[in-house]
C-alpha cells in the first residue's frame, strides 16, 4: 500500500518535471530578450551623440564621439602602448590582491574560529579599517618609496579588509545545525574545519574575494595617480594633462573590460566549488 | 541496553528542562517519547546523543557511561541536516570513517537501495524533495550500524502520505540490525505505528508521566480495533498529562525524593 504510494509520488515527480520543461525553455527565451534590452540605452545614447557630432550639432571636443574613442583605443593597441599599460596595471592588482586576500583569509579564519583571537585582533583591525585607505599613501611612499612596493601595499590594504570581514563573518554564521552533525560523528577540530566549516564558508568567501578584487581595481587607480610612468591610471592622468579626453575614455573602457574580465574569471574559477548552492542564480 | 538514571537538565537561565528521568530501554526495543511541547523530549535526546551535558544523573549504554557523542549512538534530527555540498551518496557515507573504500561503497549502495534512492546517488540534496532528504538522513544514521538510534520528530514536517512511506522505510532498515530506537514524536498514531512502548512525558519540569506498553504484532494494521484502542489509551494518558499537571498523583519515586528532601 505504502510502497505504491511512493511509486505514485515518484511518477508524479517525473510528470511534473516533464510538464515544467517547456515552460522553462520559454522562460529562457524571454530571458535572452531582456539581456538585449539592456544594450539598448547605451547604444542609443552613443549613436545619438555620434550623429550629433557628425551633423555639427555638437563640437565633441571635451566629450568625444564613440568613433573617436575607439579610434584612440585602436591606435593605442596598434602601438602596443595599451598592452604595456594594461599589463602593468594587471600585475599591480594581481600582486596586491594575492597579498591582501591571503592575509585577509588567514586573519579572518583565525578571528572567525577562535573567540580569544577575535577579541585580541578584531578591535585593532576594525580601528584600522576606519582609516580611509588613501590616507596611507604618504606613509607608504615614505616607507616603501615611490615605485611598485608602495602601490602594491596600498592595493593589498584595500583588498584585505573586505576579505577579512567576509571570511570572519562567514565562519561566525555557519549553521549550528550542520556543525552538530559533525559533533554527532565525532569529528576532530581539524576534521570539522575541513569537512564542514570550509565548504560552508566557500560561497561567502567567493563574494568576499570578489568585493576585494573590485576594491583592488579601485585602489590601483589611486596608486597610479600618485605617480606612475606606466599603467592605465597613468593613461588617465596623461590624458588629463595633455587635454586628450578620448584617451581618458579609452582608458576607462579598458578598465571596465579588465575589471569585468577579472571578476568573471574569479567567478568561473570558483564555480566548481560552490556548484552545490541552492540559489536562484539561474533565474537572475 | 540503554539506561537513564536520575537524569536532570537545568539550563543556564534556570529553566528546568528535565527532572529526574529514569528509563531503561532494552536492546532492539523501539520506545517512543510522547508529550506536549516543552516537556523536554528533544532535550532528552540531545543528552543521549551527547550534544548537551546533563546537570545530574547519568546515561549508560550497556556498561559504558556516555559522556559525549558515541560511535554506537546515531541521531536523525527534525530537519534532514544534509550537507548541501555533498552528493546524496557522500552524505550517507559521511559518518563512515575508518572503513575501507570498498566496504563504504557497498554499505552506501545497500542503504541507498533500502531507501529506494539508488538512482539519485550522485545528485545534490537540493534536488530531492523533503521526504527524500529525510530518507537520506535516516540512511546516514543507519549506515554506521549504531546500537542506539535516536529520532527527533524526524517526520513532523512531512505530509501524512510521505510519513506513512517513511515509517515503512524506517522499519525496513530497523529489521536488518534491530538497533534500540528512541523516537520523539508528538503524533500518537506514529507512536503506536512504530513503538513497543510509549513513554508519556509531562512539562514544567519535563518528567515521565506514564508508560504504556504497545504489544501489537507487526506489521501493524492501522485500521484494526487493537490499533485504535492503543491510540485511544495513549491519547487519554497524554490528555491527563497536559490537563492537570500539578494535581496528578506523584509517581512513587517523586514521593520518595520528596520524603528525602523533608
Amino acid at each position: 500500500m505504502t510502497g505504491q504510494a511512493t511509486s505514485n509520488a515518484w511518477s508524479s515527480h517525473e510528470g511534473a518535471a516533464a510538464l515544467a520543461a517547456p515552460a522553462f525553455t520559454e522562460k529562457r527565451r524571454a530571458f535572452d530578450w531582456r539581456i538585449l534590452l539592456g544594450f539598448f540605452l547605451p547604444i542609443a545614447i552613443a549613436l545619438l551623440w555620434e550623429a550629433a557630432v557628425r551633423t555639427g550639432l555638437a563640437q565633441g571636443r571635451l566629450v568625444p564621439p564613440p568613433s573617436r574613442i575607439f579610434a584612440t583605443l585602436w591606435g593605442l593597441a596598434q602601438t602596443g602602448e595599451l598592452w604595456t599599460h594594461t599589463w602593468m596595471t594587471l600585475w599591480r592588482v594581481l600582486v596586491g590582491f594575492v597579498i591582501g586576500a591571503v592575509a585577509g583569509i588567514v586573519l579572518g579564519a583565525l578571528s572567525g574560529s577562535s573567540q580569544t583571537i577575535r577579541q585580541l585582533l578584531d578591535p585593532t583591525l576594525q580601528a584600522l579599517r576606519a582609516i580611509p585607505s588613501i590616507a596611507w599613501v604618504p606613509l607608504f611612499i615614505l616607507w616603501l618609496g615611490i615605485f611598485e612596493a608602495s602601490k602594491v601595499a596600498l592595493i593589498a590594504v584595500g583588498v584585505f579588509f573586505p576579505v577579512y570581514l567576509g571570511i570572519a563573518g562567514a565562519i561566525l554564521s555557519v549553521d549550528r545545525k550542520l556543525v552538530e552533525v559533525g559533533h554527532v560523528f565525532r569529528l576532530s577540530r581539524a576534521q570539522l574545519a575541513r569537512r564542514i566549516l570550509l565548504p560552508a564558508v566557500l560561497p561567502e568567501a567567493v563574494i568576499a574575494l570578489r568585493s576585494g578584487l573590485g576594491l583592488g581595481f579601485m585602489f590601483v587607480v589611486a596608486a597610479e595617480f600618485m605617480g606612475a610612468s606606466e599603467g592605465l591610471g597613468y593613461l588617465l592622468v596623461d590624458g588629463q594633462q595633455m587635454g586628450k579626453p578620448d584617451q581618458i575614455l579609452a582608458a576607462i573602457i579598458a578598465f571596465a573590460l579588465l575589471g569585468k574580465t577579472a571578476d568573471s574569471l574569479l567567478v568561473a574559477g570558483t564555480k566548481p566549488l560552490v556548484r552545490w548552492q541552492d540559489t536562484v542564480r539561474e533565474r537572475l | 541496553m540503554l539506561n537513564l538514571e536520575h537524569l536532570s537538565k537545568t539550563y543556564a537561565d534556570g529553566t528546568r528542562a528535565l527532572s529526574d528521568i529514569n528509563l531503561t530501554v532494552h536492546e532492539g526495543e523501539i520506545v517512543s517519547l510522547i508529550g506536549g511541547s516543552g516537556c523536554g523530549k528533544t532535550t532528552l535526546l540531545r543528552l543521549i546523543a551527547g550534544l548537551d551535558r546533563e546537570s545530574a544523573g547519568r546515561i549508560r549504554l550497556d556498561d559504558e557511561v556516555l559522556t559525549g557523542p558515541h560511535p554506537s549512538v546515531g541521531i536523525v534530527f527534525q530537519e534532514p541536516r544534509l550537507l548541501p555540498w555533498l552528493s546524496v551518496a557522500d552524505n550517507i557515507a559521511f559518518g563512515l570513517d575508518g572503513v575501507s573504500t570498498a566496504e563504504k561503497k557497498a554499505r552506501v549502495a545497500h542503504a541507498l537501495d533500502k531507501i529506494g534512492l539508488s538512482e539519485h546517488a550522485a545528485r545534490w540534496p537540493r534536488d530531492l524533495s523533503g521526504g527524500q532528504q529525510q530518507r537520506v538522513s535516516i540512511a546516514r544514521a543507519f549506515v554506521t550500524n549504531p546500537k542506539v538510534l535516536l529520532l527527533d520528530e524526524p517526520f513532523s514536517a512531512l505530509d501524512a502520505f510521505t510519513r506513512a512511506s517513511l515509517h515503512e522505510h524506517l522499519l525496513g532498515l530497523w529489521e536488518e540490525t534491530r538497533p534500540t530506537v528512541v523516537l520523539v514524536t508528538h503524533d500518537v498514531q506514529e507512536a503506536v505505528t512504530l513503538a513497543d512502548r510509549a513513554i508519556v512525558m509531562q512539562p514544567k519540569p519535563g518528567r515521565i508521566f506514564d508508560e504504556l506498553p504497545l504489544t501489537l504484532s507487526r506489521p501493524r494494521d492501522k485500521t484494526g480495533l487493537p490499533f485504535e484502542t492503543s491510540v485511544r489509551r495513549v491519547l487519554t494518558a497524554l490528555d491527563h498529562s497536559l490537563k492537570a499537571p500539578q494535581q496528578q498523583p506523584q509517581r512513587e519515586r517523586d514521593r520518595q525524593a520528596a520524603a528525602l528532601w523533608w
